[in-house]
């Protein structure tokens, strides 16, 4: 019911997909609202509001304990530019071949992410890693599981244009949306006060910026807690939560409440998939030898929608995942390599007991209350969302290739 | 990496004689001498909520009961041995206090909610015994502000004694910590707290440990057999005072940790200080920062401004009385990665009168030959390397030190001015009135499910308006405790996490809504 695109028979997604653009575009008018968790403001803007904002923190951070505010994050964008991101972001048109969205590897469904450990992109390309979630992306300073990208608007050109993601550049992807001429609508509805009538790239990261800073999070059963109804979360759960902030376990040190992130780099040490080599993450960003093998502490909000686990997707669950830090300090780092661990990695030997309580305590962190609409048809008359990677799709892309580009 | 030798790194060297100590050696003509009871006071750098004015008017000494504020009205509950502590503050409600009497408890006490004092009860040297057997995590943990922890014996955990994480206005105060894991006392990402009056040692890495916090006074406190005797770590306006610290492997640290949130450690007097014979060897968790600390350190300062220290005696350390350097060149020496984000120097460093005798008798050999390089010998009191601005020491001519020729002369003498950093209890953090925090939870809660007249998760507000017209009241008892009324829409969770205030205020907001 809500999604649908995938599971269609693929005979009849390709009847949808030959309808020429002009006919199946009938007027597409952007929301005027704001997504719910934000409100509009009389400027005609949306920012966010949250239990959150009623609390503190150390140095205005945004780390600290169960009633601390929030770090620093980007709002303001109007409720049309946040719904046009969203009909971007669910349109294959964006990719060169018209075969796959932002949301093939950022389903709203499966937490944002793709359900792989390794996302797959055009022509079945396997990417270098694992599909980040984006719930919360509003509150991250560093984007990318190496923290090379700085804002939205700079990490979504990563996968626009990489040949092994979205395989797009600069030149087709404007001359697509310039050529579609509800985009040309949808734009000028979103951006009124552009002077130039042509689509211009820098709108179109604004306004999947937009989207993306609209997925909120922040009403689990922890919040609750947090909050202070002490009954929202069962006796597993509270020891678990008492094990993942303990000083063994040191969870909460990196991964520190309210966003469950410190926003930091960490060399941890986790293994890579069979057979793949070394990943060094940060030490390219910052080229700091000693950050190999470093990367973005990951917010664990949802945490339990996004399996599989860590850069690579090496852990297929949560109890895996745990685990990997009572292993002992560097037990999976590869012969030869040397890495700088986080001091925080040790020998904590957890009990299983309690690695099964750090489970039950991570399920707490679901919410997904405000999972926005998959729109039912995008502007460039494509399927939205188009392939999941976790369907064959090799037919699809073939016929599309002639289509959209 | 091997504990207690990261020092050992023989390419430093290189870069030493290559010229990245500034020094000049001193002339013979007669030493610069300073009466320290004459000069004037240091007066410290404007603290960043303005609120510089009010330190000190607390208390005139250094200690302080007023930082948690007043307990007048509290109600007051008794465990006896055999009851469990948790059980009373789960069922406690905030303006608490918990008596516990003397006896043995087995247990990980938890509090996220503001105003519980946690009393051990001491009777004839007799006191509450918190156990964890080498098996439990913590001894105590606590997010709420306000929380006192007084009187107890905590031992054998394996992870920190009392942990606090983003807790305002604490005190903790009378405790024995022994033989217990990575940290006595860590309160962590806090403002406004005291640390006195507590016995700490056998821990594995700081006894005391002040991670991420402002405003916090560590007093009268005894520590040793430790790795880390006190440590100020990403923190800023801390006094550390009065503190007797031996047999540990560092005495007293003020450090930057690079990698953490917070990014600055500033404003820190370590004053009139037992400092003497901290020459344990090093038995600290290999990555861990203080697992590169030299056995047979006095105080070590490392990245951090303006460190005041002051009439402390630092007494019997093999390596060094003071060290200060920085973090680049604390990352050729040692596991120390350089942070982009944190200035890297030790700058503002205040050195006054200090009692300082028969250190560095037997210091480390990088030490040594960076001395030899400069043509210094002797056993070193106090070894500075890398850059430091606007740093300054009083009678230089009293110590053998390296790289120190170049600082100026101070010109005060003491802190005696500066009675503390604390502050009246910081306001609690919810600040907003119900009708603001009305139409935040309006916005962030209930809009999530609820159109004004669209069918979303929930019915339309419209709707919900023409049932509860004048009856906000009906909304809360609902919301309180939904049950499913309407087939085609799923069970509403229960807002029971919302205060009544709160609750009340939003039905009234959301029957006032027009769109």
């Amino acid at each position: 019911m809500r999604y649908f695109s995938h599971k269609l028979p693929s005979v009849f997604a390709l009847a949808l997909m030959l309808i020429p653009f002009a006919e199946a575009a009938p007027d597409f008018v952007l929301s005027e609202h704001c997504p719910p968790s934000f409100e509009k403001m009389d400027n005609g803007t949306c920012e966010l509001r949250n239990l959150y904002q009623f609390y503190d923190s150390l140095q205005d951070k945004g780390v600290g304990g169960t009633k601390t505010s929030l770090p620093a994050h980007r709002d303001g964008f109007s409720p049309q530019q946040i719904d046009l991101g969203r009909y971007l972001f669910f349109d294959p048109a964006l990719s060169a071949d018209g075969s796959i969205s932002c949301a093939s590897c950022h389903h709203p469904d499966k937490g944002f992410s793709d359900d792989r450990a390794l996302s797959i992109g055009i022509n079945g390309h396997e990417v270098s890693r694992s599909s980040p979630t984006l719930w919360n992306v509003a509150f991250l300073k560093r984007l990318f599981w190496d923290a090379r990208a700085e804002s939205l608007e700079e990490q979504a050109r990563g996968p626009l244009y990489h040949p092994h993601e979205m395989g797009n550049n600069e030149v087709q992807l404007r001359q697509t949306l310039n050529d579609t001429p509800s985009y040309r609508s949808l734009f000028r509805q979103a951006f009124p006060q552009a002077e130039a009538t042509e689509i211009e790239l820098q709108q179109v990261y604004t306004a999947l910026t937009a989207f993306q800073t609209s997925l909120i999070s922040l009403n689990s059963r922890y919040d609750r807690y947090a909050h202070g109804y002490h009954a929202a979360l069962n006796e597993k759960e509270i020891e678990g939560m008492n094990v993942f902030r303990s000083f063994v376990a040191r969870c909460a040190e990196c991964h520190t409440p309210p966003l469950f992130t410190n926003q930091q780099i960490a060399v941890i040490g986790t293994p890579e998939p069979e057979g793949r080599a070394l990943d060094v993450g940060a030490e390219t960003t910052y080229d700091a030898v000693k950050l190999k093998g470093g990367f973005r502490v990951p917010s664990l909000r949802n945490i339990a929608k996004t399996a599989p686990y860590m850069h690579s997707g090496r852990f297929e669950t949560l109890r895996e995942t745990v685990e990997f830090y009572t292993g002992g300090r560097g037990h999976a780092v590869p012969e030869g390599v040397e890495m700088h661990l986080h001091w925080h990695i040790w020998e904590p030997n957890l009990t299983d007991y309690e690695l099964d309580r750090l489970v039950d305590f991570l399920g707490t962190l679901t919410d997904e209350t405000f999972k926005p609409q998959i729109p039912e048809r995008v502007p460039s008359g494509l399927t939205p969302i188009d392939h999941s990677p976790n369907t064959a799709v090799a037919g699809n892309i073939t016929i599309l290739k002639g289509e959209s580009s | 990496m091997s504990k207690g030798t990261v020092f050992a790194l023989i390419v430093a060297l290189a870069a030493f004689a290559g010229g990245m100590i500034v020094g000049k050696s001193g002339g013979d003509s007669a030493p610069v001498m300073t009466d320290s009871s004459a000069g004037v006071s240091y007066v410290a750098p404007v603290q960043k909520n303005g609120s510089a004015e009010k330190v000190g008017e607390l208390v005139s000494s250094g200690s302080s009961t007023n930082v948690a504020g007043s307990s007048a009205g509290f109600a007051v509950v008794v465990v006896e041995e055999g009851q469990s502590i948790q059980a009373a503050v789960t069922a406690a409600s905030p303006r608490t206090i918990i008596q516990v009497m003397p006896g043995t408890y087995n247990e990980t006490i938890y509090i996220d909610k503001d105003d519980i004092r946690l009393i051990g009860v001491i009777k004839e040297s007799s006191r509450a015994i918190l156990d964890g057997q080498g098996f439990m995590n913590d001894a105590i943990l606590y997010s709420g502000n306000n929380i006192v922890i007084e009187g107890f014996i905590i031992t054998k955990y394996k992870g920190n004694g009392i942990m606090g994480q983003a807790g305002n206005n604490f005190e903790i105060r009378n405790n024995i910590i022994v033989d217990t894991g990575v940290y006595g006392i860590f309160p962590q990402l806090g403002q406004n707290g005291v640390v006195e009056l507590n016995v700490i040692s056998g821990i594995e890495d700081a006894a005391i440990y002040i991670g991420m916090s402002d405003n916090i006074h560590v007093a009268y406190n005894e520590v040793f057999d430790s790795v880390a005797g006190i440590e100020i770590e990403n923190s800023r306006h801390s006094i550390v005072e009065g503190n007797y610290v031996y047999n540990n492997t560092g005495g007293i640290l003020a450090f930057i940790t690079p990698g953490l949130p917070i990014k600055t450690t500033y404003d820190v007097l370590i004053r009139n200080n037992w400092i003497s014979g901290n020459n344990t060897k090093n038995f600290g968790a290999p990555g861990s920062t203080v697992g590169g600390i030299p056995a047979g350190t006095g105080i070590m300062v490392m990245a951090a401004d303006d460190v005041v220290i002051e009439n402390n005696i630092i007494t019997n350390h093999k390596t060094i009385g003071i060290m200060v350097l920085d973090h680049n060149t604390a990352a050729q020496l040692t596991n120390v990665t350089v942070d982009p984000e944190s200035d890297p120097n030790s700058d503002g460093l205040k050195v006054l009168d200090n009692l300082m005798y028969n250190n560095g008798y037997d210091t480390i050999d990088e030490i040594k030959a960076i001395m030899l390089s400069e043509l210094k010998t002797g056993n070193p009191d106090i070894f500075m390397v890398g850059p430091s601005k606007d740093s300054c020491i009083i009678n230089r001519h009293r110590y053998v030190t390296f790289g120190v020729d170049d600082l100026a002369e101070c010109g005060f003498t003491n802190t005696d001015t500066i009675a503390n950093y604390l502050l009246p209890p910081v306001e609690p953090r919810a600040r907003s009135t119900p009708e603001e925090r009305a139409k935040v939870t309006y916005m962030a809660v209930c809009a999530g499910c609820h159109t004004y007249t669209g069918r979303m998760i929930g019915p339309p507000v419209k709707i919900i308006q023409a049932l509860y017209m004048d009856n906000p009241e009906g909304i809360v008892d609902y919301i309180t405790n939904p049950v499913k009324k309407r087939d085609d829409y799923p069970e509403m969770p229960p807002q029971d996490y919302l205060d009544e205030e709160t609750r009340l205020a939003v039905a009234k907001y959301m029957l006032s809504r027009k769109r």
